[in-house]
This record gives structure tokens, C-alpha cells and sequence, in this order.
């Protein structure tokens, strides 16, 4: 089954505990692909957590940067890996050897609920499959869903393909190339899934090599070559053919900058190939940087419901709470994804239990009221399902982050202040703390950069966008973007962006960087 | 068990230290790797490999957090890696990664750079030193070292296990099994066998960029002598018109005005050799810094007698680093150089700014004694 060779499987008596496990989450009602539980030394769980979970990958240093991190803050007792699982049908889970039972069984608990979220959130459709691979236009679920995400044999297939043109062309100059593209992978539309195009966008092509129809006067066969002469209609032909407005490249401005290039930049077969997986894996990673909050909340959630309701027994609870005060701890500076997604999931649970939602609840302004509010409604764990369905974490936060919980959590933003040098706590309004916290969940925090003309002046430049909304770009890092956007494009390339308050024209033709002020 | 990433990862060693390599200069210069932390660890700050993209500027520094404090409040510890549970990487990450390096591959990566050759070592038996560290916990042991806390928790797992345990009555009485103690472990470590006298004029000439130079060039030297010696210890003196033993933060940190009498520091470097460090035990590494600067020719003269005849014999090498200073002459390394010029024993180094550091590092260190 699995391809690595690595004798992984669970022990017996942690199968058995993996069956209780599982027969508790089916009946609080999770829905989730089949998980396929194997044990890991540390070393071998810090390479995989270092491959992004995928054990065969395409090579790359970036992941002995990542295995370099991981096993030194493992080794000087930092942090550790307790669990790992991939969102794939059937699922993988990853479990340390030598963590002791109570974690096992948390860890177990926890991935059952990754797993319900992986099936059953919206965003992850996205990671749906065809037969040959392709990521398909997730819009039609079917019933009983069991969709194809066989993403652990997909990337297996990019790391024999980039391995064949690593072959072919020498370690240096592949990876040189997927720097490249590396430094242009956020460059995606984290929606276009979900646009029912497919990934890339074939077939508007033939349209537009439609013949030059003249419209010609009604006339008697015989009165035709008076009333509508060759020599008129040849020049009004001509005409039109001059006059026809020139057909742009893209059409609407587009936000898939990477699949853009696979469909018009010049690229050797190689390097399309290269780009092409590069693209896929970061849209397959796209469901889960949208969901941070949410599926670790989730899991969390159902961790803590699972084991202490039904699992643990009495001499275990104390280990139980220690390592779970672990994960939910905050650090100062520092949003702990698990400790927010749970306490929210908790809110909105309590909240619709006790029935304080809808426009009653709303237009009350009666303080003590609100506090002894409970309709004794019970409709709590119903929506929590119906919220890990269909929310992401934008939506989630932006819905149901509520002053009370800013309140309560004890919320803050905080930056830099130059004056005293040092990261400070700024607010604790509930508006200064939305705003920020969906900045940065918004396009992930990355900037919209968006293709808007690929003959820019008539020179076969390649024209971006960046969609200012109140914060800069990074200069040189942009600079250096665009040299990895030249390196495809093999012409020049400008964004137009504003810095300090100023449009400008960010340009670089391949040997020279430019700044010249812009107006779009 | 050979790992697959194990490619990976020799990559990236590679190109770190390839980079370590070209801003090895820069790096020593700027004193950044000064940072001591622990015992024998130092955390370098290099920057993470970071793959440039579209992204947005420092100002959008900052973010949402959780937990007390009013606003205008510090946030400690922001940058701490946080313990706990991790996941696998699903998005990239913001933070500069802080690739913690140990002195010794320090030192490893430093004798690469300046092709330093391994020290011929003096050959003398290694002395080794037993002593107790508190390391572990036991069940049995004298009562005196039982572990309090320990002992409780157990006394309570126990409790709960066997449902003797009330909750509104939470009494926790220990029984012997229940008891834990501290346990020791022996553990030997060599002797130090490497001594560094340091000497430094602290005339009024010698500025605070001159000493930082010095203290800079010095973290590296011992970085180098502590990879070659299992033990080193490191001596100061400081000297004006007169010299003293000082430790090591003085020496870094005085100030003083005054003449120069840098025969007074030999000599005080001789008494201590004679005192504690028996050349056929000892490798012994004087080095010297100084403006150049000295009183007076006969001075000079007495420097030169007492490093012939008492240090010399008995150090490895002599090692001098002239500071170049605004108020200094310059004079005493032409001095050393005309008496020693062909003594293999003496090495002197003119130290221009902080972009000298390297190449004096490697005159210094380069003979391999």
C-alpha cells in the first residue's frame, strides 16, 4: 500500500485503541475517509514534516532547510512533531514513536477530525482528482461522496518527473529554475478551481480566427458586382482588418499569474513541466492556508470532547490536560491557531444552544438580559457541523468573531514601534482587532498581483497589476520577483504598484531594474 | 538509516555555508557572532533562505495576539519559537530562522575559511577531572534529596488510579512507593591544556574601537583553540605603565590613561607562566595587542629580553596584534620584527579596521602551532 519502505505499521495494541477511537468519532457523527495510521522514529517524522508530508517529493534544498529547522528544535528539546496527516483519500496519519498512550490516543482523536474536516469543508473540493490526475472542477459532489485524492501518488509522480529532467539537465540548472518559480508560487487565484475551467484554460483559442465577413448591399445576381464592387468590398475588408480592436491578452486582468505562464510564456517543455507541478502543489496546499483556524479548532474541539468524554480513564486525565494546556498555549506576539479555532468553535456552539443569535438577540440592548440569555434551543452541535462545512477562516472569523469573544479571549493587535524599538501591544477594539486578523487571513496575506497585459506597449512585455490596498511591497524582494518573472517570460516585465503614496512602474528588462512613476 | 533527505539537507548545508563563506568577513567584522549563549552555544542569526517574493513591506509588521497586557506594553518573547504541537508545513514560513551553530562547527567552518591548519598539540597526558551533576530521578535515595514535586505527582496518579482520591476532600498523602529522588552522575572532563594570556594596553591612546577589535579578534581565537583543546583556559592582563591580572569583563571594559610600559605586561605574563602553567603540561598561547605605542626605546628593549628569555621558550607561539590607533606611533611591531624577524615562534599582525580581523585571525592562527 504505502510505497515508502519503511516498516511503519501500528502496533497491536495501539490498532485496538485506533478502533475504539474511531467507533466513538463515527457516532458524534464525523464523517471521514478511510485513515491509514503509521508510526514514525523522530527522525523519520521531522524528514516527512519536512516534505510537507509527502515522503517521495521532488528533491530540493529547501526541504533539508525545513528538516535542518525541525530536527535541531527537536533536538534541543524546542518543539516536537506529535502528529501529521494528509489530506488524501484514504488519509495518512502519522503517529511518533515513543509518545506515550494518553498522547497517542489524542493525536488519534485529533487526526479523526482533520480527516472529517479534509471531507466535508468546502475548500479542500478543490483537491479533488480525475482518473489521470488532473485537478477537476470541484462544483459537482457527488452522493455518497468518496472523491479520487490520490495526492500521495500524484506528488510521487512530480518527484519522478522533475528526478527525469534533473537527469537530463544536470541538479544545478533544475533547481536554479525552481527557485525561479518557487518565488513566483503565490502567484495563484486560490479560487480558480472553483471558476469550472479546469487548471488551465484551453479552447477560446479558435474563436477569434473567424473570416472577415463585409456586410454587402441586397442587389439582383446581376446588379451584384455594380451595387457591391470586389475592389470596395476587398478595401472595406481591409479596413475592418486594421480597424478590428486588437485582441487582448488576457481579456479581464487575471489573478492565476503561474497558469498565465504555463499558457503563453515561451517556455522549454522542461521548465512547463517543472512549472506545472509547482503550480499544482501549491494549489493543493491552498485549502488548508485557507482553513488554519478552522481545521485546527476543529480537531482540537473534537480531540478534547472525544478523549475526555469517552476515552481517557481517571489515572490518565492528568497527563491528558498537561499535554493539552501544551498545544493551546499562547505565546506572546503569537495567534495560537488551535487555542482560537476551539474556543470559537466552543462560542458558537454555546451560542446557539442557548439560542443568542438572529434578530432578537441582535437588536436586544438589555446587558443583563443578554447574560441570563437561553432559549434552550440545543442547536449547537448542529451548527458547528453546518460551520466546518461551509466557512473558511475569513468567513469564520469574519461572522462570528463577536466583541464579547475579543473580550473574553483577551485579543489584542500589536506592531512595531519604532520610537521604543520593540513589538507593543497597540489595541485591544474589537474593530482594530477584525481588521487586522482578516488582513491577514486575506489572500493569505500576500499581496494581489494580477496579470493585466502581456503586449505592454506593443513590445511583448508582460504588464502586472498590484492591487494596492493601503500597505507597499516589499521592494527588493518585488525586484527580485521580477527577475524570476523575466526568467519565464523572456521579455521584460513591470508591475505597476505604488510606494510611498506614489504610482510607479516597478520594470526589469532582463539586465537593468527600472522605477519611473505610472499611471494606470 | 539513510534518510532520503539527507540529500536535501547536504544541499542546503552547502549553500549555508557557502554563504556563511562570502559574508564570513562580513559577519566577523560586524562582531554579529559575538552572542554568547549557554555554555557552548551560539546562536547565529543567518537568514533563513528566503525565496523572494511579491509580498508586503515592513510596515505591515505586527499582527493579532492573545493574553494580558495593556496597550503601549512590550511584547516579550515575540520572536520565541513556540513549544507545543507543530504542523506540517502548509505555508511558508514569515520568521527568520536562526540556524543555531555550535562553537565547534563554528570553528569548523572558521579553519575551512582561513584554511587553518590543525595545531601540532604538545603531546602531554591528558588530566581528567571527576565531578557530580544532578542529572536524573530515582526511587530510592537519601531523604535529604527527595523530589517534592515528583513524589507528589505520583502520590497522586496513585490516588486516582486507585479511586482513593476525593475531590472535595483533596488530600494527598505519599507513600513510600511513591517516593522520588534526585540522582547524580559522575562526570569526567578533561583538564584544561591550553592556556590564552591575553594582553592588552589600555593606554590612553587604545579607544573603544580599538578594543572592540580586540575583543572581536579574541572570541575567535578562543573559538579555534577550544576546537583544538578538549580545555582551554583564558588569562588577562591589562597593562598602562604598569600591568594586571584582571578578568575577563574588566579586560574588555577599562579604561585608563597614562603611559605605556609594555615590558610590565611580559613580565607579569612570565610570573603567571611560572606560577600555574608548566610548559611541558601547558600549550601556551600569549597574544598581545596593543597601539604600538611604547615609552621608551629601553623598554623595548626589556620587552625583547623578557620575551626571549622567559616566554618565549616556554609559549607555543607569541602572537602580537598591532591596533592601528590616531594617537599610536606604530613603532614597537617594527621593533619586534627587527629583533624576531626570523623567529618562527613570533607572529605579529597589523590590525588596519575591522576588515583586518580576518587576515590577522589567519596570521595568527595560520602556522599551526
Amino acid at each position: 500500500m504505502s510505497k515508502f519502505a519503511l516498516n511503519t505499521a501500528l502496533p497491536r495494541y495501539l490498532r485496538a485503541e485506533q478502533e475504539r477511537v474511531e467507533a466513538v468519532a463515527r457516532e458524534y457523527g464525523l464523517d471521514f475517509f478511510p485513515v491509514i495510521f503509521e508510526i514514525l522514529t523522530y527522525d523519520q517524522m521531522n524528514e516527512i514534516a519536512a516534505y510537507g508530508g509527502f515522503p517521495s517529493r521532488y528533491p530540493h534544498w529547501r526541504y533539508g532547510m525545513e528538516y535542518e529547522q525541525l530536527s535541531k528544535s527537536y533536538e534541543y528539546g524546542l518543539s516536537k512533531i506529535y502528529e501529521m496527516v494528509i489530506n488524501n483519500n484514504p488519509s495518512y496519519a502519522y503517529l511518533l514513536e515513543g509518545n506515550s498512550l494518553t498522547d497517542q490516543k489524542l493525536v488519534m482523536a485529533h487526526v479523526y477530525a482533520h480527516v472529517d474536516f479534509f471531507k466535508n469543508n468546502f475548500c479542500f473540493r478543490s483537491t479533488d482528482l480525475d482518473q489521470k490526475g488532473n485537478i477537476i472542477d470541484p462544483v459537482r459532489k457527488t452522493s455518497p461522496y468518496d472523491p479520487d485524492r490520490r495526492w500521495i501518488d500524484k506528488m510521487a509522480n512530480h518527484g519522478a518527473r522533475v528526478a527525469r529532467h534533473i537527469e537530463r539537465h544536470g541538479i544545478n540548472k533544475v533547481e536554479d529554475f525552481i527557485d525561479r518559480c518557487l518565488s513566483l508560487e503565490n502567484l495563484i487565484d486560490p479560487w480558480q478551481p472553483f471558476s469550472g475551467r479546469g487548471t488551465t484554460k484551453k479552447g477560446d483559442e479558435e474563436e477569434d480566427e473567424k473570416p472577415i465577413e463585409v456586410p454587402r448591399l441586397r442587389a439582383k445576381e446581376y446588379m451584384e458586382s455594380f451595387i457591391n464592387p470586389e475592389e470596395y468590398i476587398e478595401a472595406k475588408k481591409k479596413q475592418l482588418a486594421r480597424d478590428k480592436p486588437e485582441r487582448k491578452v488576457p481579456e479581464r486582468p487575471e489573478r492565476d499569474v503561474l497558469g498565465f505562464l504555463l499558457d503563453h510564456a515561451p517556455l522549454e517543455r522542461w521548465e512547463r513541466d517543472v512549472l506545472e507541478v509547482i503550480r499544482d502543489e501549491a494549489l493543493y496546499f491552498v485549502p488548508q492556508r485557507q482553513t488554519k483556524i478552522m481545521n485546527e479548532g476543529w480537531a482540537a474541539y473534537w480531540h478534547s470532547k472525544i478523549l475526555t468524554e469517552k476515552i481517557l480513564d481517571a489515572s490518565e486525565i492528568i497527563d491528558y490536560a498537561d499535554n493539552n494546556a501544551g498545544v493551546m498555549a499562547t505565546a506572546p506576539g503569537r495567534l495560537n491557531p488551535y487555542k482560537v479555532g476551539v474556543e470559537l468553535f466552543r462560542y458558537i456552539e454555546d451560542r446557539w444552544n442557548k439560542g443568542r443569535f438572529g434578530r432578537e438577540w441582535e437588536e436586544c440592548n438589555d446587558l443583563d438580559a443578554k447574560r441570563s440569555w437561553d432559549m434552550r434551543l440545543g442547536l449547537g452541535r448542529q451548527k458547528i457541523f453546518q460551520v466546518r462545512a461551509l466557512y473558511n477562516d475569513v468567513t469564520f472569523i469574519d461572522e462570528f468573531l463577536t466583541p464579547d469573544f475579543v473580550l473574553e479571549q483577551k485579543l489584542y493587535t500589536f506592531g512595531f514601534s519604532g520610537r521604543n524599538d520593540r513589538f507593543e501591544i497597540e489595541s485591544r477594539q474589537f474593530r482594530d482587532v477584525k481588521e487586522k486578523l482578516l488582513f491577514s487571513l486575506t489572500n493569505f496575506g500576500d499581496p494581489y498581483i494580477r496579470v493585466i497585459d502581456a503586449n505592454h506597449q506593443n513590445r511583448g512585455e508582460l504588464l502586472l497589476e498590484h492591487q494596492h490596498g493601503g500597505v507597499d511591497l516589499r521592494a527588493d524582494y518585488a525586484r527580485e520577483t521580477l527577475v524570476s518573472l523575466v526568467r519565464c517570460w523572456k521579455r521584460p516585465v513591470a508591475v505597476a504598484t505604488r510606494l510611498d503614496n506614489k504610482p510607479v512602474l516597478l520594470r526589469y528588462d532582463g539586465k537593468e531594474h527600472s522605477m519611473t512613476p505610472y499611471k494606470l | 538509516m539513510s534518510l532520503k533527505i539527507d540529500q536535501d539537507h547536504g544541499r542546503f548545508r552547502q549553500i549555508v555555508r557557502g554563504r556563511i563563506r562570502q559574508n564570513l568577513r562580513k559577519y566577523i567584522s560586524q562582531g554579529e557572532l559575538v552572542g554568547r549563549k549557554g555554555k557552548d552555544l551560539v546562536s547565529i542569526p543567518i537568514p533563513h533562505i528566503d525565496i523572494p517574493r511579491f509580498r508586503y513591506g515592513d510596515k505591515q509588521r505586527g499582527g493579532v495576539g492573545q493574553g494580558d497586557g495593556n496597550p503601549g506594553d512590550p511584547i516579550h518573547g515575540g520572536d520565541e519559537k513556540q513549544p507545543g504541537q507543530g504542523q506540517a508545513g502548509s505555508d511558508a514560513g514569515e520568521h527568520i530562522l536562526e540556524v543555531d551553530v555550535t562553537l565547534d562547527e563554528l570553528a569548523a567552518i572558521l579553519g575551512e575559511e582561513l584554511e587553518l591548519p590543525d595545531i601540532q598539540d604538545k603531546g602531554k597526558n591528558k588530566i581528567s577531572n571527576a565531578h557530580d551533576r544532578y542529572s536524573g530521578i530515582r526511587r530510592v535515595g537519601p531523604e535529604s534529596l527527595r523530589h517534592f514535586k515528583r513524589t507528589y505527582r505520583e502520590a497522586l496518579k496513585r490516588m486516582i488510579a486507585s479511586g482513593t482520591f476525593q475531590h472535595d476532600k483533596p488530600v494527598v498523602v505519599p507513600v513510600p512507593d511513591d517516593k522520588r529522588y534526585r540522582s547524580w552522575k559522575t562526570v569526567t572532563e578533561p583538564v584544561a591544556n591550553a592556556v590564552i594570556i591575553y594582553m592588552m594596553d589600555v593606554s590612553g591612546s587604545m579607544g573603544d574601537e580599538q578594543k572592540e577589535i580586540v575583543r572581536i579578534e579574541s572570541f575567535w581565537i578562543d573559538a579555534w583553540l577550544t576546537k583544538q583543546y578538549k580545555g582551554l583556559e583564558s588569562r588577562f592582563i591589562i597593562h598602562d605603565a604598569v600591568a594586571r591580572e584582571v578578568d575577563r569583563d574588566t579586560f574588555f571594559h577599562t579604561r585608563e590613561s597614562g603611559g605605556t610600559m609594555i615590558s610590565s605586561a611580559y613580565k607579569l605574563c612570565s610570573q603567571i607562566i611560572d606560577a600555574d602553567y608548566p610548559p611541558d603540561e601547558w600549550n601556551i598561547y600569549p597574544f598581545h595587542f596593543s597601539d604600538g605605542d611604547n615609552w621608551s626605546m629601553d623598554d623595548t628593549l626589556a620587552c625583547v629580553d623578557v620575551l626571549k628569555n622567559k616566554v618565549l621558550p616556554r609559549a607555543n607561539m607569541f602572537a602580537y596584534g598591532q591596533v592601528e590607533s590616531p594617537y599610536g606611533s606604530g613603532q614597537f611591531i617594527k621593533d619586534l620584527r627587527e629583533h624576531f624577524g626570523r623567529d618562527e615562534r613570533v607572529v605579529t599582525s597589523e590590525i588596519r579596521d575591522k576588515d583586518g580581523i580576518v587576515g590577522s585571525i589567519k596570521d595568527f592562527l595560520g602556522k599551526g602551532k
